[in-house]
């Protein structure tokens, strides 16, 4: 079966009970059991719900895992995936990382005595090199952020079955349609499903798939002892947004190689950065003081964080995704204030591309204006 | 204002552009911006949503406290609390917790924890070292409902320079407001009396100052265990009949108290007076089991708080992680029984009580 009919049809799309196409939002906290010695499937929401495990069961064909969960957010997600870690354990991780994910690594775990460096994991070498006796876990992101830099997956992997470490990969900024990273041995696939999973701008989300049954059975207590678990209306606009990811991501991809290839040609922009593959692009302006009468000139994308919609969103992520970093540590990485994010949406190439041709050609103006005074 | 209005008024006037009365249910993950480095003071749903923040007002409102903020579950909330201490640090706890505080406690996040009877002034004393930095307290406890003297260990606690947290679930905010009696923080599954409908998973923390608040804040953001728009708006609806609901519960868990006190086949009945939580004993395991299978009215499930009447047993059920020898230490026998009582009628609930035990000739 193909994966965009798989992405449809995974098994876990039709209420059984009454034969309806979409299962039901059982917004329930609780079970009737039919006797002391006879449990029934579920008992307490919390630790299932017959919503959530419709959407997990899905979640799990798509990524090809023994299990999958759901989770109220991604950091709730990436949170549970490092509670597999023990105190005085290390993690390597990906250094150009969503910045929620460095805040939880340096500000949180740091406490309970779990460390983590962060090196270019698209350098397998720099991976190598950052090892330590008691590195556990490599943590990468497949398309990093802001600069979309691929890691290869298999290069990981090798590098975790070598030194026996869990390979746990957020593949948020592909989604599961365009890579499965456990086909090329990742242990744990992570997502925050508020992007091109649900798609629309319109929850919260966050997802954990495992690809071993004993590890799925770890991140099940967790998800369960901790509690951060997805409500039902959410889990089903999950399901509903994962029915058009295939579409969507089809089309959002074809308008980011144009964009991203427009604006190479542009004299408002120094440098892009477009991986080929996703539909996320950065690119740099030629001066930190185009970015904003840049962003505000602009009538279609929306102005904020998150990505990963129908609608074209840009944001500056020094201000904005990772505004959480310390300052040093952002002008180190390069994420300064003339850096300019774009999750590409569905709206017709041709009005993004006039959209952003009008707003580069003010910020130009405004700029050389204010050289001439 | 009489805290029966203000329940009432939860959510109220959050919508000025149109006037809704009830709060919008804000489906959305993002927020535009005005322009570069403006904000509506919304940005991403995971650090703040409208729907979530009435409720989070709200129930700062109803317990008195600086910062309310909600969960995707009452372990969220609890997890979250617990975030202010670091591992090896000395915490004295309720010793008969509810079974999933109890695990988060014990086996989650490495903390040094002395199980204490917290009904018991005296022995809470008795557990305060120099390092302690928090007391994490249920009132009253589950499933033994015992009640504890929030004032006087606010004052141990304050003594010690130790962190008060008070989960109030089996009360709501409608029968005890713990940061009244100088308890730090309040905890609450609010899938329980809060919603009160068992149709939500849902956790509350309120924090007494702002200072406190922030730390929790960062803590939910980071973290990101928050509760989604509509299972917030669910709440704010069940907090709207909170004050009926409770008076009801507790009038019908005080009638069923009486009843089972005085039945042949009951040895003890554990009921504070207070609220709508009770705990039974019968006289051998054989009956408690038969008792789960013969009720009709009453619904054999885990969680508490619904407008349903709920029978669970406590041995197998919500504290089943508990090991077998402290449960029976603290008295938690596979003889008891715990229920939940509902706002049906009391004479229904009593009679279905009386056939599940009375039925095959019990008597």
């Amino acid at each position: 079966m193909k994966y965009g009919t798989k992405l449809l049809h995974t098994g876990h799309e039709v209420d059984r009970a009454t034969g309806a196409a979409c299962i039901p939002i059982y917004q329930v906290s609780m079970f009737d059991q039919p006797g002391l010695d006879e449990p029934g499937v579920f008992d307490y929401a919390r630790s299932g719900n017959p919503t959530r495990k419709a959407l997990e069961g899905v979640l799990a064909e798509l990524e090809g895992a023994a299990g999958a969960f759901a989770f109220s957010s991604g950091m709730a997600a990436l949170s549970v995936v490092l509670m597999l870690l023990s105190a005085g354990d290390h993690v390597i991780a990906t250094d150009d990382c969503y910045g929620g994910t460095y805040r939880v690594l340096t500000r949180v775990f740091r406490r309970f005595n779990i460390e983590a460096t962060f090196v270019d994991t698209g350098d397998p070498a720099a991976v190598a090199a950052a090892l330590r006796p008691n590195t556990r876990m490599l943590l990468v992101e497949t398309v990093s952020n802001p600069f979309l830099r691929q890691t290869d997956v298999k290069a990981m992997s090798a590098i975790a079955r070598e030194h026996r470490l869990l390979l746990a990969v957020d593949n948020t900024f592909l989604s599961p349609y365009l890579y499965q990273p456990m086909q090329d041995g990742a242990d744990i696939v992570i997502h925050s499903a508020t992007k091109y999973l649900g798609g629309h701008s319109d929850i919260i989300a966050g997802t954990v798939a495992a690809r071993e049954a004993d590890l799925a059975k770890e991140i099940y207590f967790l998800q369960n002892a901790v509690g951060a678990v997805l409500g039902p209306q959410d889990c089903f606009l999950l399901m509903r947004g994962i029915k058009t990811l295939k579409v969507r991501m089809d089309r959002q991809v074809e308008t980011a190689k144009l964009l991203a290839g427009w604006l190479v040609g542009r004299p408002e922009v120094r440098e892009v950065f477009y991986p080929g593959t996703g539909a996320m692009l950065s690119f740099r302006l030629v001066d930190a003081s185009l970015t904003a009468p840049f962003v505000e000139r602009l009538q279609l994308p929306l102005l904020g964080v998150s990505l990963g919609a129908v609608e074209t969103l840009v944001a500056v992520p020094s201000r904005h995704s990772h505004a959480s970093v310390p300052a040093p540590e952002r002008v180190r990485r390069g994420i300064t204030d003339d850096l300019i994010r774009l999750s590409v949406g569905l709206e017709e190439p041709a009005d993004l591309i006039d959209d952003l041709a009008q707003a580069l050609a003010h910020a130009g103006g405004e700029a050389a204006a204010v050289e001439a005074d | 204002m009489k805290l029966t209005t203000a329940l009432v008024h939860t959510g109220v006037r959050r919508d000025p552009s149109t006037g809704s009365v009830s709060v919008p249910i804000y489906q959305a993950a993002t927020f535009e911006h005005p322009a570069l480095g403006q904000s509506t003071g919304y940005d991403y749903s995971r650090s703040k949503n409208p729907t979530r923040q009435a409720l989070e007002d709200g129930l700062a409102r109803l317990e008195g406290g600086a910062r309310g903020l909600a969960f995707a579950s009452g372990m969220a909330a609890v997890h979250c609390a617990l975030q202010l201490f670091s591992p090896g640090d000395h915490l004295i706890a309720t010793h008969d917790p509810y079974g999933g505080t109890y695990r988060l406690l014990d086996k989650v996040l490495g903390l040094d924890i002395s199980w204490v009877d917290t009904a018991d002034l005296v022995a809470v004393r008795a557990a305060v070292r120099p390092t302690t930095k928090g007391i994490f307290l249920e009132t009253p406890t589950n499933p033994l409902l015992k009640m504890a003297d929030v004032a006087g260990i606010a004052a141990i606690a304050r003594q010690a320079g130790a962190l008060l947290i008070v989960d109030t679930t089996f009360l709501t905010p409608y029968l005890c407001r713990p940061l009244e009696h100088g308890a730090d923080i309040v905890v609450h599954s609010a899938s329980k009396y809060l919603a009160g409908h068992n149709d939500v998973v849902a956790g509350a923390l309120v924090a007494r100052d702002e200072a406190i608040g922030e730390k929790l804040f960062f803590y939910q953001n980071a973290i990101g265990a928050i509760l989604g728009p509509n299972d917030a708006w669910l709440v704010i609806r069940g907090i709207k009949t909170l004050a009926l609901r409770m008076e009801k519960h507790q009038e019908n868990a005080r009638k069923v108290a009486a009843f089972l006190e005085a039945h042949p086949l009951v040895e003890k009945v554990l009921y504070p007076g207070i609220g709508g939580m009770l705990s039974f004993c019968v006289k051998d395991q054989e009956l408690a089991a038969a008792i789960l299978g013969r009720v009709k009215v009453i619904l054999f499930a885990e969680s508490l708080g619904g407008v349903e009447t709920l029978i669970t047993y406590p041995w197998t059920q919500t504290h089943a992680d508990v090991p077998e020898d402290l449960r029976r230490r603290l008295g938690i026998s596979d003889r008891l029984l715990r229920l939940s009582v509902g706002i049906e009628d009391a004479g229904d609930l009593i009679a279905d009580l009386r056939q599940a035990l009375e039925q095959g000739g019990g008597q």
